[in-house]
């Protein structure tokens, strides 16, 4: 039973980490590697916003949320957006922008236990004979509706369907006279923002810390290469196998292993089926 | 006003066909030599500075990194298997050397060699079931190897667990230290750039520019692939054998991301696809982010910042620049 | 007249994921003869060149070359047993001179064996033999065209390029994927006579083609697909008369233009 609900709130946790750089990959092929450095900005952003600016909780997410999809759109518009089409650069770029960001936060004194955010509903609730927080089933709630909503802002707007055309074929939707500069800048926007919710929800589970930017950035990737590069659904159905697979390797072998299975599903995917478990079927093109 | 144009000429004695030289006097040779002179005798005189500079532990790390940058510019830009994994090379190559180290109580100078070779054997075949993926992909591997190997010596506690190895020898003294590793790099660069103008140099290159008319040609390019992960993988264990002797310990921070990022800034830098460049690269980069030690973590943002800015704004590197520079007259001629 | 198969293809199929791109297709070719597949767009015909030579796994069926049982065998194997293929999108090494294009090839095992196209089982000096091969495939020797970047090469080159180096390997088979497209008349014009020519050093071709005309000309027996299907074989006549054929791929103008010329 213990396992059913942490391991349900586990893979939302994970889904919520991959969402905003699975839609930035599969809408402009864009790897972007400075992902988990935005989540961990995001929450140091939250953190001042309350602490010195003295904001009340809500609006401080929500500027949160805006200031970040800025600087997601700064970092592509004056960097990324020279070096398009050429991935090994966009990697090499943006993990180097996100180790910047990471790295100058360490150095600016964000370290140590100090750095929390506050839950948003104190206090907590019995699931059969487990206590849960309440804040883990807002976590729960609040993942699926993001989930939701980005199925039908994608499926229902305008801007969500040019986006989703552009992750088809690029070249068809210039064509079709949708900018595709403009909707990557729109999709790396909205990237951030997603990094920066993530961020807002999960971080008062525990304290603020640097690493977990290298952290997320790896479960991030892990979710999105397990179930397949570019593919949305598969990335929810990884989360939920990552996610499982963590929690029964915690109870049955110890936290440590947690990050290990991470890794391993990268390793063994790409080895085994590199196209992931929904990935298109690209045999030519990811393998020799 | 008058238009302008910008106008290049070949300076120097290449015949346009190949890069084949056609010498015809002591003046040419020294035009063609000079340059390689002035790498060779700078590299050797770099130990020499004055002690009071607190130079010499720079010197061998500047030559550590410029072993690693010249494997992944080697991997990256003559086979086309990008690498972001240099510190997996180090921590493989630095694990292999303590263990014999400590545990079998060889003499420095003889494990670094077998953990060359040895680490190079490990990763080869570590990565030869990734062999197939390529660009990003391949990259992605490479980039969580180092990352597995952390998390498995901390999770299984083998190795010294998160103390690392300790009671690793030093070397003998830092002349013996600085000169062996300066030759090395030596030998490693001018012997790979002698290996990538020969036949299997050529092949390399077959395989980066397009793998699959290479394999309709009958030739396995796994073979080759694989040669080309081991002679690099060989060279960052190497590096890695190297580190632990200077810092007399081998612990999980050989994998740390130094190891991965600054080559590849160094690379960047120096001219990707030139093997000299990245060697410069590093005697640029290096002593500055000594310099910048002090300032604990900002020195990592600092070359990263560099690496986004040459990366996106000036992409060919030093190098390539200079040798345009040496080989090219460029004037403006009115159209 | 009885000649033996050289090329066996029986019952191939394969399927990517939902979609059938080859559905149990057959057919066999005898040595020193020019087959030509045709069929619209999206009838597997590049599939059953990625079949034959190892690039892609079938899903199932089986395929002889001279007897031997090649399915499943690595691309690289296969090239080296002579059966070499040009590509679609034509892959030379754009970092390369045109002629070093043609040098990689030569240090393929089977170079070694062979010598090259006109090697007598001794391979020269490389440069040397694949200027040579570059040369009789219609580069002019004495002209920088040899020297030059493949990546500055008109297509007409390229695709010459790319049967330079299937000839480097002295090849048995060589299977020609659409050779002729992209191609002016007057550079077809001087790639037929190419054609016939490895016909005549007994090299047994494999082309497809949309140029039907031209390829009428060459191909002894023409081979139509469609929808990954084999759906007519014969000679263009016979081929060109076939009521399944009329239906599926014909009725165009092309065709009446065709058919007054057959």
């Amino acid at each position: 039973m213990d396992i059913l609900i942490y391991g349900t709130i586990n893979s939302v946790v994970l889904a919520l980490y991959a969402l905003g750089f699975a839609l930035v990959y599969g809408i402009s092929r864009l790897p972007n590697f400075a992902h988990g450095a935005l989540y961990v900005l995001s929450g140091f952003i939250t953190w001042s916003l309350l602490n010195i600016l003295g904001l009340p909780y809500l609006p401080a997410i929500i500027l949160t949320m805006i200031i970040t999809a800025v600087i997601g759109a700064l970092i592509y518009q004056f960097v990324l957006i020279r070096i398009r089409g050429m991935e090994i650069s966009e990697i090499i770029a943006s993990y180097a922008i996100g180790l910047a960001i990471i790295e100058s936060l360490r150095y600016f004194g964000f370290r140590g236990m100090t750095y929390t955010l506050p839950a948003f509903v104190e206090g907590s609730i019995d699931i059969g004979d487990i206590p849960v927080d309440y804040h883990r089933l807002i976590i729960v709630g609040i993942g699926l509706v993001v989930v939701l909503l980005l199925w039908l802002f994608t499926h229902y707007t305008k801007i969500g369907l040019a986006l989703r055309g552009m992750a088809q074929d690029e070249r068809a939707a210039l064509m079709l006279g949708i900018d595709s500069d403009m909707m990557a800048i729109v999709a790396m926007a909205f990237g951030s923002m997603l990094a920066a919710l993530a961020a807002i929800l999960l971080l008062p589970l525990g304290n603020i810390v640097v690493e977990s930017g290298y952290n997320v950035l790896i479960l991030a990737i892990a979710v999105c290469i397990v179930g397949g590069l570019g593919s949305w659904v598969g990335s929810i159905f990884a989360a939920f196998l990552i996610g499982f697979a963590q929690i029964l390797t915690a109870v049955y072998l110890g936290s440590h292993y947690q990050m290990v299975v991470a890794l391993l599903a990268i390793i063994i995917t790409l080895i085994v089926k590199p196209s992931g478990l929904f990935g298109q079927q690209k045999e030519l093109e990811e393998r020799v | 006003m008058e238009k302008r144009r910008k106008e290049r000429i070949d300076r120097g004695i290449m015949v346009r066909s190949d890069s084949i030289y056609a010498l015809m006097s002591w003046r040419e040779l020294a035009y063609l030599a000079a340059p390689r002179m002035l790498l060779i005798i700078g590299m050797l005189l770099l130990p020499l500075v004055p002690e009071s500079w607190n130079w010499q532990g720079t010197v061998t790390l500047v030559c550590v990194y410029a072993m690693l940058a010249i494997s992944f510019d080697f991997l990256a830009h003559y086979i086309g298997l990008v690498s972001l994994g240099g510190a997996f090379f180090v921590g493989v190559g630095g694990y292999l050397a303590g263990i014999l180290n400590t545990t079998y109580g060889i003499p420095p100078l003889y494990t670094i060699p077998v953990a060359a070779l040895g680490g190079g054997v490990i990763c080869t075949l570590l990565l030869l079931p990734c062999l197939a993926l390529r660009g990003v992909y391949f990259a992605i591997v490479t980039l969580m190897y180092p990352l597995l190997l952390v998390r498995l010596i901390e999770a299984l506690d083998i190795l010294g667990g998160t103390d690392g190895l300790l009671g690793i020898d030093g070397f003998s003294n830092p002349w013996v230290e600085q000169y062996l590793v300066i030759i090395m790099v030596l030998l490693f660069l001018f012997g790979i750039r002698r290996m990538v103008n020969m036949d299997i140099g050529l092949v390399f290159r077959g395989v980066k520019d397009n793998d699959q008319a290479v394999r309709a040609s009958g030739i396995n390019i796994f073979y080759y692939k694989g040669l080309a992960i081991f002679i690099a993988s060989s060279l960052g264990c190497l590096a890695g054998a190297c580190i632990i002797y200077i810092f007399m310990w081998a612990g999980i921070s050989l994998f740390v991301l130094d190891y991965s990022i600054l080559p590849i800034a160094a690379t960047v830098i120096g001219g990707a696809g030139t093997l000299v460049g990245p060697v410069l690269g590093c005697l640029i980069l290096i002593p500055i982010s000594e310099l910048l030690r002090d300032f604990g973590t900002l020195r990592i943002v600092f070359y990263s910042l560099i690496l986004v800015g040459f990366i996106v704004f000036k992409s060919e590197g030093i190098m390539v620049w200079a040798q345009r520079k040496y080989h090219q007259i460029e004037r403006w001629t009115k159209i | 007249m009885n000649r033996q198969a050289i090329l066996e293809v029986s019952g191939i199929t394969k399927k990517f994921g939902g979609i059938t791109a080859l559905n149990n297709v057959s057919f066999s070719i005898h040595t020193g003869e020019i087959l030509g597949i045709i069929g619209p767009n999206g009838s597997g015909k590049t599939t059953i060149v990625n079949c034959i030579t190892g690039f892609i796994k079938m899903t199932s069926g089986k395929i002889y070359f001279k007897g031997k049982n090649i399915t499943g065998k690595p691309a690289h194997k296969i090239a080296d047993m002579g059966v070499t293929r040009t590509f679609q999108i034509m892959r030379p090494y754009y970092s390369l001179p045109a002629y070093k294009n043609v040098v990689i090839p030569l240090f393929s095992p089977r170079a070694k064996r062979t010598g090259g196209w006109r090697g007598g089982g001794k391979l020269g000096d490389r440069n040397t033999v694949g200027i040579d091969i570059l040369e009789e495939i219609g580069f002019e020797r004495d002209s920088f065209v040899p020297y030059k970047m493949a990546s500055t090469l008109p297509t007409g080159y390229l695709k010459r390029l790319e049967l330079a180096r299937c000839l480097a390997l002295k090849p048995e088979i060589i299977i020609c994927d659409e050779v002729f497209s992209g191609l002016s008349m007057s550079e077809i014009a001087s790639m037929v006579p190419l054609i016939e020519r490895l016909q005549m050093d007994g090299i047994t071709v494999i082309m497809i083609e949309h140029r039907l005309r031209e390829l009428f000309r060459v191909a002894n027996r023409i081979m139509v697909m469609n929808f990954g299907e084999k759906i007519a074989e014969g000679t263009a006549d016979e081929v060109m008369a076939d009521k399944t054929v009329k239906e599926a791929y014909f009725g165009s103008k092309e065709v009446e233009e065709v058919m007054d010329y057959a």
